[in-house]
C-alpha cells in the first residue's frame, strides 16, 4: 500500500483503514484548478454555503413551528417575538430563499455564457438543473409554511395546475391536497416534503461534486487544461478567493437581513390565511415570477403547465442543442450576442410575471415565451452553421502570458531574476 | 472584470426591480411620506410617541380592533416599568377557565396576558360591525404595503366625498382607502382624547402617535436587529478588506509569474 503521508500518526492509522483524509487532501487540498477562474466561478461554493446555512437555520427553526393551520401562523410569529434571537434565524431564512436564487441563477448563467455544459461535463450539468428544481419544490413548500395569505393562495394556484393534466389531473390534485382543497393536511405534508427535500438536494449537491471533480472546472477560456502549468491547488489559491467572495457576499446578505428583511417578500403574508378572501393579486416569490409568466402567457391550462414546466427541461437536453465544440462565449462572438438576448428575455419574462396579466403585458409575455424557446430550440441548434468562432488559444497559461506582459510586468521579471 | 460586474449589476437590479414592481403591482396611490423615527438604518422608535400611541389605540382603536399577539408584559419595550405594566394590565378584564368547578370566570389582566379582545370571537367581531371585521392590528404595520406612511395616511384621509358620488349606509369616504369605501369611521377627531403627558391631540399628532405604536407592535425586534446589524456589517466589512488582501499576498507568486 502507499507510504504514510500524515504526520500524524493517529491520522495515519485511521487514513490506512478509512481513507478519509487521503481523499480530503485530494479533493480539497491539492485538487488542481485552472488558475484563471473568474470570480463568477465563487457562485458553486456560494451556492454550497447558503445551502448549510439554509439547513441549519431551518432545522432550529423546525423545532418551534408548529405544522397545523390553526397554528402555525401564530408559532412563526412566536419565533419573531418571543424565541430568543428567533427573528434573526426567520430573517435569514427567509432571505437565504431568496439569496440562494439569486446566487444559483448567476451560477447557471456563467454556466450558459462559458459553455460549462459541454462535453465532457454534460452529467454536471443534468444534476445541476435536477438541483434549480429540486430548490424550487422546496422554497414553493417553503413559502407554504408561515400560512399567510400569499401562503395559502399560492398554494392553491400552483397545486391548482396539476388539474390541467388530461383525466387524471382533478384526482391527482385531491392526492396532493389530502383532501378537496389547501387544507391542514396540506400544510402537513408540505413542511414534512419541505423539511426532507433540503437532505435530497445535499444528496445530488455531492453528485454535482463527484462530476465536477472528474474533469475539473471549466475556465473562462473553455479550453481544456493541458497540464501542471495550468493548473493551481485548490488550497490555498480558491479557498481564500472563496472566503473573499464568501465575506462580501454575507455583507450583502447581512445588510438585507438586517435593514430590509421584508423587502423580497410580500406584506399580505403577514395577513393569516383566509380561505374566504382572496389578495388582489397573486404574485409568486420573485424568483418564480419568469415561469410564472411563460405559464399565463399560455392561453391554454395544459398548455401553460407545459410550457412552464419546459422551460426548465429544455435547460436538461441544452448539452445536445449547442453543438458548438467551442465553449467560452469569448470565442464566439454570436453566440455572445445572443446570450445577452437571452438574459434580457428572462429579466423581461421576469417583469411581465410581476404584472397582471392583462393588455399589451399579454402580447409581450407571449414574445418573451416565445423567444425563450426560440433561443434554445432554434438559435442553438442553427449557431454553428453560420457564426465563424475566433481561434482559440494553445493553453491557459499561454494567453495569460501575452495579455498581461506589458513592459511593467517584463521589468519586474527581469529584476527578479 | 467588465463582464461580471455588468451581469452582477444587471441580475442584482432584476430582483430588486422585480420584487419592487411584485408589491407595487395594481396600488396607484401615493401616500405623503412621513419621516418615521424607526425608518432610517440608525432609527429607533419615540418612546414618548409610542406611549401616546397606546394610549390612542387604548382609548379609541381597542374599541373595535384587537391585538391578539401583544402581551402587556412586552410595553416594557415602550419604557414602563413593572408596576406600571401591572397597572396596566389590571384594568382589563381577562376571561380564564375552566377553573376547578369547570366555570369559566373573569379577571384583572396579569402583565402576561395577551391584549384583551374587543369580542369574544371572529364572528362576534363581524356581526356588530354590519359585516366588515375589523382587522387585528399587531401586523399591520408589515401587512401593507408602505404600512407606516399607508396608515397615517388613511387615518388622515377622511374627507367630504366628491358630490357626484353615493356613500352607502355604513360606508364613509376615505381619499387614501383602495375603492374610497372604507367600512371605519373617522376614528380620530381634535382633542378626542386627552394626552396623559400633556401633549396637544390633534388629528395628525394622533395618528402619528399611534402609527408608531403599531410598528413597534408590529416589529418588536426593529432596534435589537438595527443595533446588531450595524455591528455584523462593520464587522464583515473589516473581514472582507482582511480576506482581500490575504487572497492577494497568497496569489502573488501566481501573477506575479505570469
Amino acid at each position: 500500500m502507499s507510504k504514510p503521508k500524515f504526520k500524524n500518526p493517529v491520522v495515519n492509522w485511521i487514513d490506512y483503514r478509512l481513507p478519509i483524509f487521503t481523499f480530503m487532501n485530494h479533493e480539497l487540498n491539492e485538487y488542481p484548478t485552472p488558475k484563471n477562474l473568474n470570480y463568477f466561478w465563487n457562485f458553486g461554493s456560494l451556492a454550497g454555503i447558503t445551502l448549510v446555512i439554509m439547513i441549519v437555520t431551518g432545522i432550529v427553526l423546525s423545532m418551534n413551528y408548529t405544522a397545523h393551520i390553526d397554528y402555525a401562523f401564530d408559532s412563526v410569529e412566536r419565533i419573531m417575538r418571543d424565541v430568543n434571537h428567533g427573528w434573526l434565524l426567520r430573517y435569514i431564512h427567509m432571505n437565504g430563499a431568496s439569496f440562494f436564487f439569486i446566487v444559483v441563477y448567476i451560477h447557471i448563467f456563467r454556466g450558459l455564457y462559458y459553455g460549462s455544459y459541454k462535453a465532457p461535463r454534460e452529467i454536471l450539468w443534468i444534476l445541476g438543473v435536477l438541483i434549480l428544481l429540486l430548490m424550487m419544490a422546496t422554497a414553493f413548500m417553503g413559502y407554504v409554511l408561515p400560512w399567510g395569505q400569499m401562503s395559502f393562495w399560492g398554494a392553491t394556484v400552483i397545486t391548482n395546475l396539476f388539474s390541467a393534466i388530461p383525466l387524471v389531473g382533478e384526482s391527482i390534485v385531491t392526492w396532493l391536497w389530502g383532501g378537496f382543497s389547501v387544507d391542514n393536511p396540506t400544510l402537513n405534508r408540505f413542511f414534512s416534503l419541505h423539511f426532507v427535500l433540503p437532505f435530497v438536494i445535499v444528496g445530488v449537491v455531492i453528485l454535482h461534486l463527484v462530476a465536477l471533480h472528474r474533469f475539473g472546472s471549466n475556465n473562462p477560456i473553455g479550453i481544456d487544461v493541458q497540464g501542471k502549468q495550468d493548473t493551481i491547488p485548490f488550497h490555498p489559491y480558491y479557498t481564500i478567493k472563496d472566503l473573499f467572495g464568501l465575506s462580501v457576499f454575507a455583507t450583502i446578505f447581512a445588510a438585507a437581513v438586517f435593514f430590509f428583511p421584508n423587502f423580497m417578500g410580500h406584506p399580505d403574508n403577514y395577513i393569516p390565511a383566509n380561505p374566504m378572501v382572496t389578495p388582489a393579486h397573486i404574485v409568486p416569490e420573485w424568483y418564480f415570477l419568469p415561469f410564472y409568466a411563460i405559464l399565463r402567457a399560455i392561453p391554454d391550462k395544459l398548455g401553460g403547465v407545459l410550457f412552464m414546466f419546459g422551460a426548465i427541461m429544455v435547460l436538461f437536453v441544452l448539452p445536445w442543442l449547442d453543438k458548438s465544440s467551442v465553449r467560452s462565449s469569448q470565442f464566439r462572438p454570436l453566440y455572445k450576442l445572443f446570450f445577452w438576448f437571452l438574459v434580457i428575455d428572462c429579466i423581461a419574462l421576469g417583469y411581465l410575471g410581476a404584472m397582471p396579466a392583462e393588455g399589451i403585458y399579454v402580447v409581450l409575455s407571449r414574445l418573451a415565451t416565445a423567444y425563450y424557446f426560440f433561443h434554445f430550440l432554434i438559435i442553438l441548434p442553427l449557431l454553428p452553421k453560420i457564426e465563424s468562432t475566433r481561434p482559440l488559444p494553445i493553453s491557459i497559461s499561454t494567453p495569460i502570458i501575452t495579455a498581461s506582459s506589458n513592459a511593467s510586468t517584463v521589468m519586474a521579471m527581469r529584476e527578479k531574476k | 472584470m467588465r463582464f461580471s460586474k455588468l451581469v452582477l449589476y444587471f441580475l442584482i437590479l432584476f430582483n430588486f426591480f422585480l420584487s419592487k414592481l411584485a408589491l407595487s403591482a395594481g396600488k396607484a396611490i401615493e401616500y405623503p411620506d412621513k419621516n418615521w423615527s424607526f425608518s432610517s438604518i440608525f432609527g429607533t422608535f419615540d418612546k414618548a410617541s409610542a406611549q401616546r400611541g397606546f394610549q390612542v389605540y387604548k382609548e379609541v382603536c381597542a374599541g373595535c380592533h384587537g391585538m391578539r399577539l401583544i402581551s402587556y408584559r412586552n410595553l416594557a419595550a415602550l419604557g414602563y416599568n413593572q408596576d406600571e405594566l401591572k397597572a396596566i394590565a389590571s384594568q382589563f378584564e381577562i376571561t380564564d377557565g375552566p377553573n376547578d368547578d369547570g366555570e369559566f370566570f373573569t379577571r384583572p389582566g396579569r402583565p402576561s396576558d395577551k391584549f384583551a379582545s374587543p369580542y369574544p370571537n371572529k364572528k362576534a367581531a363581524i356581526a356588530a360591525n354590519g359585516g366588515a371585521y375589523p382587522p387585528d392590528l399587531s401586523l399591520i404595520i408589515k401587512a401593507r404595503p408602505n404600512g407606516a406612511n399607508y396608515l397615517h395616511a388613511l387615518l388622515s384621509g377622511y374627507i367630504e366625498p366628491p358630490k357626484n358620488m353615493k356613500v352607502p349606509e355604513g360606508m364613509y369616504y376615505n381619499k387614501f382607502y383602495s375603492g374610497n369605501l372604507i367600512a371605519m369611521p373617522q376614528p380620530l377627531y381634535e382633542d378626542g382624547i386627552e394626552y396623559l403627558d400633556g401633549t396637544k391631540a390633534s388629528p395628525d399628532q394622533m395618528a402619528i402617535d399611534v402609527t408608531t405604536f403599531l410598528a413597534w407592535a408590529s416589529e418588536p425586534e426593529l432596534e435589537e436587529r438595527k443595533q446588531l446589524g450595524i455591528t455584523v456589517i462593520l464587522f464583515l466589512i473589516v473581514f472582507s478588506i482582511l480576506s482581500y488582501f490575504s487572497m492577494r499576498q497568497i496569489w502573488a507568486p501566481i501573477k506575479n509569474k505570469n
